[in-house]
């Protein structure tokens, strides 16, 4: 635990920020829709007739005229992808960083074996990946009352789990990445997080790239698909979480037996 | 005899890149050992193996008896390491840095740690209150003298600990280390500074090039059948195979000669030199000899008669 309370206190700053500009980031979304609802439903149209341009961010299946269609889009974007974001760099960091800054060789020459400490390292990363979602979850409800609107109860919820699952495997996966290298991290997690976003908007402009979906955790957080099926996509999700446990496994198996120097 | 370090021919390569080769080094419980070796000679490498921070290529190492890499969380509760660059996370305060290396002691070691961490920042001058990312490198190392020492460990590895300490740190610290030496704790150091390790240790060990060149008391490693032989109106040294280091200055010529001392007064006799001294090579000379690179003078032999 000792471990997990330190990674904590070092990662507070950061959760802060990144919680306080995605909280407010979408709180600010969704408090602007009743102003540009009526603007939203002459423009639906529109939006759903760009073409591919509309197919890229989903913006052909769904209604902006509808509170949850807006959200969808515009607000849910701003959870996802920042969100993953910030979960690629805790991620991508967890590990790296301290080779780069010289602390490995501080943490590991304590008696505290490898397994426990990417045990903890994990525990502290996906707990502030909750934490961050819990707030905002909290501040996008109160915005959401303080409108007036009341979202489907069967599919709003599914947008954030859809959404913390796309968190959580990015940080597995980016985890993994960590076990592998020693320049810090950073700019392999935002990599990283940018790529599986691209790689959403390519399946989504052709469906010859339609198999792209299993690779990127953005195929099955597509607010779009969700929203109009009802549903997670199972397959897309049992492909992405069977990559975050392949992330989680290849960093123990390579940092358990890496050479720290 | 008991061991707390104890190496057989332990060897690390980075890829192709020579770390260490065959080094078999033997350090008994409760001794006071110091490893020498010029920057690139493969000390740290050693250190990090024996720590596990590195998986050696071949050989094996052992700690108090056990093999390193199968019993390394056990081994680590009973040493106590302080790195050549001492580096901690730089928005924590000191005392908050040493307080988690005891918490990640754990169990009973945790309670000792507090008073006896107190006591070493006292003698240190450390200020606890400052911020990692404020200190200096001397008080960065004293972070980690307390790190290193605040559990009392059975051994401590300890990598270069002087350099970036004043002088007045220094003997403070190798007071401290005296201290818990002649309470039975094994020190293990390496260090560039000949002197320092001359004036506390009782063993020493040389590597030069990834290799142990030696491994004796400092006081046989510092004679080792060497001789500083000074010799006056000669041209040319005797030839004989172990004479190395030849300068000269003027008529004067010197000269390192490690063998039978018989050999050397035969070959000098025979020469029409007009005055001689034969003293013995202060230490410091004698590691000069042994940092050399390959070419320029081989490990003196300790005194041999020949038959």
């Amino acid at each position: 635990m000792t471990l997990l309370k330190h990674e904590l206190r070092q990662g507070r700053s950061a959760l802060c920020i990144w919680t306080a500009i995605i909280a407010s980031m979408t709180a600010l979304c969704v408090l602007i829709y009743p102003e540009i609802r009526d603007q939203m439903s002459a423009v639906s149209g529109m939006f759903s007739d760009m073409g591919v341009f509309s197919a890229a961010f989903g913006m052909d299946k769904l209604n902006f005229g509808e509170f949850l269609g807006f959200f969808g889009v515009e607000c849910g974007n701003i959870l996802g992808l920042g969100g993953s974001f910030f979960a690629a760099l805790l991620g991508a960091q967890a590990l790296a960083k301290e080779e780069k800054d010289g602390t490995a060789e501080f943490l590991l020459t304590h008696p505290i074996s490898r397994s426990r400490i990417l045990l903890q390292k994990l525990s502290a990363l996906f707990l502030q990946i909750a934490l961050l979602n819990l707030v905002v979850i909290g501040v996008v409800l109160l915005s959401v009352t303080a409108i007036g609107e009341r979202p489907d109860p069967g599919t709003f919820p599914l947008l954030f789990l859809a959404y913390f699952l796309l968190q959580l495997e990015t940080a597995a996966v980016c985890f993994g990445f960590s076990a592998f290298i020693r320049n810090g991290g950073a700019s392999v997690g935002l990599g990283t997080a940018a790529l599986f976003y691209f790689l959403n908007i390519v399946a989504n402009l052709t469906k010859k790239a339609g198999f792209l979906k299993y690779v990127t955790p953005f195929g099955y957080a597509e607010s779009a698909d969700i929203i109009t099926d009802r549903a997670i996509n199972g397959r897309y999700l049992a492909v992405g979480m069977g990559l975050a446990v392949l992330g989680i496994a290849a960093a123990f198996l390579r940092y358990r037996r890496k050479d720290v120097r | 005899m008991a061991y707390a370090i104890q190496t057989s021919a332990l060897t690390k390569y980075y890829g192709k890149a020579r770390g260490i080769i065959d080094l078999s080094l033997a350090v008994e419980e409760g001794d006071f050992f110091g490893f020498i070796g010029p920057n690139g000679a493969g000390k740290s490498t050693t250190i990090r193996t024996l720590l596990g921070l590195l998986s050696p290529t071949g050989g094996t190492a052992e700690i108090f008896g056990k093999e390193i890499s199968a019993h390394q969380t056990e081994l680590l509760a009973d040493v106590g390491y302080m790195p050549s660059e001492a580096a901690f996370y730089p928005n924590r305060k000191v005392r908050e840095i040493i307080r988690l290396s005891a918490d990640l002691r754990g169990g009973a070691r945790r309670r000792d740690c507090a008073p006896e961490a107190a006591r070493l920042c006292e003698r240190l001058k450390l200020d606890t209150e400052k911020k990692v990312r404020e200190l200096s490198l001397g008080n960065r190392k004293k972070v980690s003298v307390v790190c290193a020492l605040q559990h009392r460990p059975r051994l401590c590895i300890l990598d270069e600990p002087t350099s970036g300490l004043d002088p007045l740190m220094q003997r403070e610290f190798y007071q401290i280390l005296e201290e818990r030496n002649r309470e039975g704790a094994t020190v293990f150091l390496s260090s560039h500074a000949l002197s320092e390790v001359q004036r506390h240790c009782r063993h020493a060990a040389v590597i030069r090039e990834g290799r142990l060149l030696a491994s004796d008391t400092i006081e046989n490693l510092g004679h080792a059948g060497v001789k500083r032989v000074t010799v006056r109106g000669l041209h040319e040294p005797p030839r004989l195979e172990t004479v190395r280091n030849v300068r000269r200055s003027g008529d004067t010529m010197t000269f390192l000669y490690s063998g039978s001392p018989r050999k050397l007064l035969t070959a000098l006799a025979a020469l029409p030199l007009a005055d001689v001294t034969i003293a013995e090579p202060d230490l410091e000379e004698v590691f000069m000899h042994y940092y050399a690179p390959e070419g320029h003078g081989q490990r003196p032999e300790p005194d041999k008669e020949e038959p």
